[in-house]
């Protein structure tokens, strides 16, 4: 007996939820997140839009302005092109997390005694906030007693404030994320690598294949989905840079190492007094660009739902 | 490299490799190893300038027993207290909605399901406005209750995603055959999916754990004194009590970290699986 032939021969007497079970359960186990999603991510997105419209401190009546916070952000703010600038540095940067964690998985793809435990302590760093991994990376700069001054004096170079010269500091905030983001990307392509075919590779091998033409011909077309998670994690990590720039320099020095969300934050919840809509503004801003990505990830899942089904 | 595998190569190439990896271990865990080796230091050593010659004294329990006398494990209670309502509550919220997605076909399920995806990539800084005055507003501001509402719901987007991924790749044949014995739809969820999911509930919990523990941003948006602030927030103002006391800031990270490492080692297989949902097609 089908579904169907069920339902039809359900008798009339049984209640409402009996006769409409298939099509009202989805409801029922859907609306509770579906009503805390809405409430709490959906619904402020269009309040944000809503909220740059206005000049606003959060407490008094708040005063409609049309669109003179963006006129001001994008002609006459000196700060929001370097957030947008450093954005764009974190953007590129970060992305060298990928190479990074699949030249370490490269290196630890191997079976040797005692390999699991390389392989997690060198994941260690993804795990620990990164709150810490700022902390840990403001004393490795440390101009006075950091290990990395240590390092390079042993070359015979000067000692260097990185964290404090404003042409560096951005970087040097940069390194510290890319620490976490490559062990990221490392632990994916070890699950890639365990679903390589090695079949495939004997056959390539047999074919002459080796050394880093096995790598780009053989290896990393089988390592595609993996290179397209770490890409969807990397630069949603690099848009997001909030926490790290917030303890290692606080936006300094001479605020040269904002970024868009950190200066949103500085701006609304600052104590140079609170700008919300400038600061919603700011906000909207940077989901536009996140919007790019998402709309390229989601169409890439759309594709990969139909082919699927 | 890979793919040849290193026990096919010659003896002195499989000597190198097994010489080179604790080496290339102790070059990336470096940061790491210097702040664990101020955290055993005396005071005095860094009036000296003695920050990395042999510690004049071990000071281990000194240290330690410092940072457990000061505001530290008040914060760290917090986040447990945050972290784990959160886990409980998205969890079960996705699983509910991943069992709607994963196992109904209806019209809106494709649109319902990206946008939860969607709703898990914005900027937090899009939220940030209306979810403090939503919070203000609810009388939730500086709670650990305001925190966990909001953590819930926005990881309800990832949680989903994962979720739905899972259910949708069991094997359909046991709902039908449930079906045709006439247990009822709630049940299906209750009896059948539920019990399958054990692996994905495990991964998820301990991935949200990670998650939630590590958050900074919304600790400092929603929070803001010792009654409520996570040990990610609570640490800067540990920090600014010990200030340039190198010893106990040092020792302090290491307590505020150590949760979660603890959670990755022993769930190590879980955390894993859970992070890779969808590297391996």
């Amino acid at each position: 007996m089908t579904n169907a032939d069920r339902m039809h021969s359900a008798p009339l007497q049984k209640g409402w939820y009996a006769r409409n079970e298939i099509s009202v359960t989805p409801w029922l186990f859907l609306i509770p997140a579906m009503l805390m999603f809405a409430l709490y991510v959906i619904w402020p997105i269009s309040q944000s839009f809503y909220t740059s419209l206005f000049e606003w401190d959060g407490l008094s009546e708040a005063e409609y302005i049309g669109l003179a916070n963006y006129e001001k952000l994008l002609t006459r703010d000196r700060a929001f092109n370097i957030s947008i600038w450093n954005n764009a540095k974190w953007l590129v940067f970060y992305l060298l997390a990928i190479p990074g964690g699949l030249f370490i998985a490269l290196f630890l793809n191997q079976t040797v005694p005692g390999i699991r435990l390389y392989k997690s302590l060198f994941f260690f760093p993804f795990v620990i906030s990164q709150i810490v991994v700022g902390l840990v990376f403001t004393w490795f700069y440390d101009p006075t007693f950091g290990l990395f001054n240590g390092i390079i004096g042993i070359f015979g170079f000067d000692p260097v404030n990185v964290l404090g010269d404003p042409k560096l500091a951005t970087y040097g905030i940069i390194i510290a994320g890319l620490w976490p983001q490559t062990a990221y990307c490392m632990i994916l392509y070890l699950t890639g690598l365990n679903a390589v075919d090695p079949e495939q590779i004997e056959a390539a091998r047999l074919d002459g294949a080796k050394g880093l033409k096995m790598l780009w011909y053989v290896i990393l077309p089988q390592l595609r989905p993996a290179t397209f998670i770490a890409f969807v994690v990397t630069v949603i990590g690099a848009l997001r840079s909030f926490d790290l720039i917030s303890i290692m320099t606080n936006g300094g020095p001479f605020g040269s190492t904002r970024v868009l969300s950190f200066y949103m934050f500085e701006k609304s919840l600052s104590e140079y007094g609170f700008k919300m809509g400038y600061g919603a503004a700011i906000a909207v801003i940077l989901f536009l660009i996140m919007l790019l990505f998402i709309g390229y990830f989601l169409f890439r899942m759309y594709q990969d739902e139909k082919a699927g089904h | 490299m890979f793919p040849k595998p290193i026990e096919k190569s010659t003896r002195s190439t499989q000597l190198t490799y097994q010489a080179l990896l604790p080496f290339a271990l102790l070059l990336w865990l470096a940061p790491l190893i210097a702040v664990a080796l101020f955290a055993i230091r005396p005071a005095v050593d860094f009036t000296t300038g003695n920050y990395w010659g042999m510690p004049s004294e071990l000071q281990f329990f000194e240290n330690f027993g410092q940072v457990l006398n000061s505001a530290m494990p008040r914060y760290i209670m917090n986040s447990f207290l945050i972290t784990i309502p959160t886990v409980l509550g998205a969890v079960s919220l996705s699983a509910m909605a991943g069992f709607a997605l994963g196992i109904y076909k209806f019209k809106s399920n494709l649109f319902l399901f990206f946008m939860f995806i969607a709703g898990n990539f914005v900027p937090f800084q899009i939220l940030m406005i209306p979810v403090r005055d939503l919070t203000l507003d609810l009388g939730l501001y500086d709670t650990k209750t305001g925190l966990i509402l909001f953590h819930i719901a926005f990881q309800t987007g990832f949680c989903t995603l994962f979720m739905r991924n899972f259910i949708k790749a069991l094997p359909f044949e046991l709902i039908e055959a449930a079906r045709v014995e006439g247990i009822r739809e709630w049940q299906i969820f209750f009896y059948i999916v539920l019990p399958l999911m054990k692996p994905a509930l495990a991964a998820l919990s301990v991935l949200i754990f990670t998650f939630i523990w590590n958050d900074y941003f919304w600790a400092i948006v929603l929070t803001q004194g010792e009654n409520a602030q996570p040990v990610t927030a609570g640490i800067t103002s540990f920090n600014a009590q010990f200030r340039a006391m190198y010893h106990l800031m040092s020792a302090g990270s290491i307590v505020a970290a150590l949760p979660p490492v603890a959670m990755f080692f022993l769930m190590q297989k879980h955390f894993i699986a859970g992070l890779t949902l969808g590297a391996v097609k």
